[in-house]
Parts: structure tokens; C-alpha cells; sequence
């Protein structure tokens, strides 16, 4: 685990990039994640997915599967892909603070 | 006493490479012979991996319209179900084993084949029937799903998976 500054703010990094205490997550941070990694502007679209990840791992301790991302998100599968070309949930997790999904679904 | 031959290695190789395509092909017609290809294709897509499925032989039965939502566990000649065989065989054991899976896999999130192979396709996944087996069995594009992109030979196949990896179930 490193510490690391992202968007002028202290954030506790695993080896992936995945933030360790959700609770250190901002907007801002999500933005400087997402242009990290390929995601130059995140859209209301993407929005929409990185807050059902987040508020369904704040809820339940695990993030969704990407089937029920699919399903009750409100984004379709096929849109996920597009948001998020190298994988929609893995990507959507690190975005919006939260620990990689451990699921192999 | 034992000797090691090789010295264990002390960092990962700098130059270690990643998975970017793989090509997976799906030769049976049970459950368990099938469900291991979708979720190495979904978990492929997940990562941002390319992913083709290759359907040929029994395999085919996951993307055939008429069979693809009656799947099945085999419970004859499966040591896996480390039952007696003549038990396997009994009448209606076999939908027995299969409903019990079936509920597995959907408390662990794991769909059903029909909407497992949507997911796949959507995700971006290419599915393939195996021309060869199309011709013996004498099908057409009509008896597949309508996420199969193409009926294709064996060549066409390595065409596709050129610069992959190739992943036989």
C-alpha cells in the first residue's frame, strides 16, 4: 500500500491503483483516476455506473457483479463496454474509490 | 532428500507480458462442459481482454436455439459426481443434478446459459459455430442464436485467434 497525491489530495493506493479507504474518495479524485486511465471526461453516463458501484459496495461490503451492473445499474452491458473498454467493472470500482471487484463474474 | 533443480525465481521478468486476446473453444454439451468457456470469455472481457468463443461438436448445443435453455449435467461417466454411475443413470437424476447446479451458479450470480451468452456477446465477445460440425449435423445459421456472428472453418479459426492465446474446454 502507498500513499500517493491524487488531485491535491493524501490517498492510500493498493498495488493495482484501487483506493484502500473508500471514505478518501472525492469527485475530483474520480476524474484524475478516470484520465489516468484512458477516460479523458467522465459522462453522466459513466456517473451513473461509478455511483451504483459505490453505493452498492457502501451498502453491502462487496461491489456488483457485471451482471447485475447490466441489469440494475440502468446502463446496459453493451454500454458498460463502451464507457469502459478495458472492463467496466474493474474500472468503474477503481473510479469511484472503492476496492477491486473480487467476483469472477 | 530433495534437490531443486532450478533456482526459484527472485522478481517477476521486467518484460512480462500480458494477456490481450484469447480464443476459447467450447467442444461440450453438458453444463459443466460448457459454463467453464462462457466465464473464461466474461472474465477475459472483464479485463479488457479480446475474446472469440469457438463453438464445435456438443459444444454447439449452447448457441442452438432449440437447445441452448436445456442444458445438462452429465451424471454417467463424470467421476466428477463421485456417485455410483448406475446411480447417474437413474431416471430424471440427471435434471435433479442440473437443477441443483443451476441454483449454484445463481446464488454465486452466475446466469443461466441463454443470458450468459448474451452477456458474452454484449461484452464485445465474437461467437463462432465450427463449420465442420454445422455440416455433419446439418444445420444452418437459423438453428443458432442471434449473437452468432458467423459459421467458420477450422482455418478461418486460427485466422482469428492469430496473436492470442488459444484455450481448449
Amino acid at each position: 500500500m502507498t500513499t500517493t497525491m491524487i488531485a491535491d489530495t493524501p490517498v492510500d493506493l493498493d498495488a493495482e491503483g484501487f483506493l484502500t479507504d473508500p471514505s478518501e474518495w472525492n469527485e475530483r479524485i474520480a476524474e484524475a483516476i478516470a484520465r489516468d486511465n484512458g477516460i479523458d471526461r467522465l459522462t453522466d453516463r459513466h456517473w451513473q455506473v461509478v455511483r451504483f458501484m459505490r453505493e452498492r459496495y457502501l451498502a453491502n461490503g462487496t461491489a456488483p457483479s457485471i451482471r447485475s451492473l447490466g441489469k440494475e445499474s440502468g446502463v446496459p452491458v453493451k454500454e458498460l463496454y463502451q464507457l469502459f473498454p478495458r472492463g467496466p467493472a474493474k474500472l468503474a470500482a477503481k473510479i469511484g474509490g472503492i476496492p477491486k471487484p473480487q467476483g469472477c463474474i | 532428500m530433495a534437490t531443486q533443480l532450478t533456482e526459484p525465481p527472485q522478481s517477476e521478468p521486467a518484460d512480462r507480458k500480458t494477456i490481450e486476446k484469447v480464443a476459447i473453444v467450447i467442444s461440450k454439451g453438458s453444463l459443466e462442459g460448457v459454463y467453464p468457456g462462457l466465464i473464461m470469455a466474461n472474465g477475459a472481457r472483464m479485463e479488457g481482454i479480446e475474446a472469440d468463443l469457438f463453438f464445435t461438436f456438443f459444444g454447439l448445443d449452447a448457441i442452438r436455439k432449440d437447445r441452448y435453455a436445456n442444458i445438462k449435467v452429465a451424471t454417467v461417466g463424470n467421476p466428477g459426481m463421485h456417485l455410483p454411475t448406475w446411480v447417474g443413470a437413474l431416471p430424471g437424476f440427471s435434471a435433479l443434478a442440473t437443477r441443483m447446479m443451476k441454483r449454484q451458479m445463481e446464488n454465486i450470480d452466475i446466469p443461466p446459459i441463454p443470458e450468459f451468452i448474451e452477456l458474452v456477446a454484449d461484452s464485445g465477445a465474437h461467437l463462432y459455430a465450427c463449420k465442420a460440425t454445422v455440416d455433419m449435423f446439418g444445420l444452418t445459421m437459423q438453428d443458432f442464436v442471434k449473437q452468432v456472428d458467423e459459421i467458420i472453418t477450422v482455418g478461418e479459426f486460427y485466422e482469428k485467434a492469430a496473436g492470442g492465446e488459444i484455450i481448449f474446454t
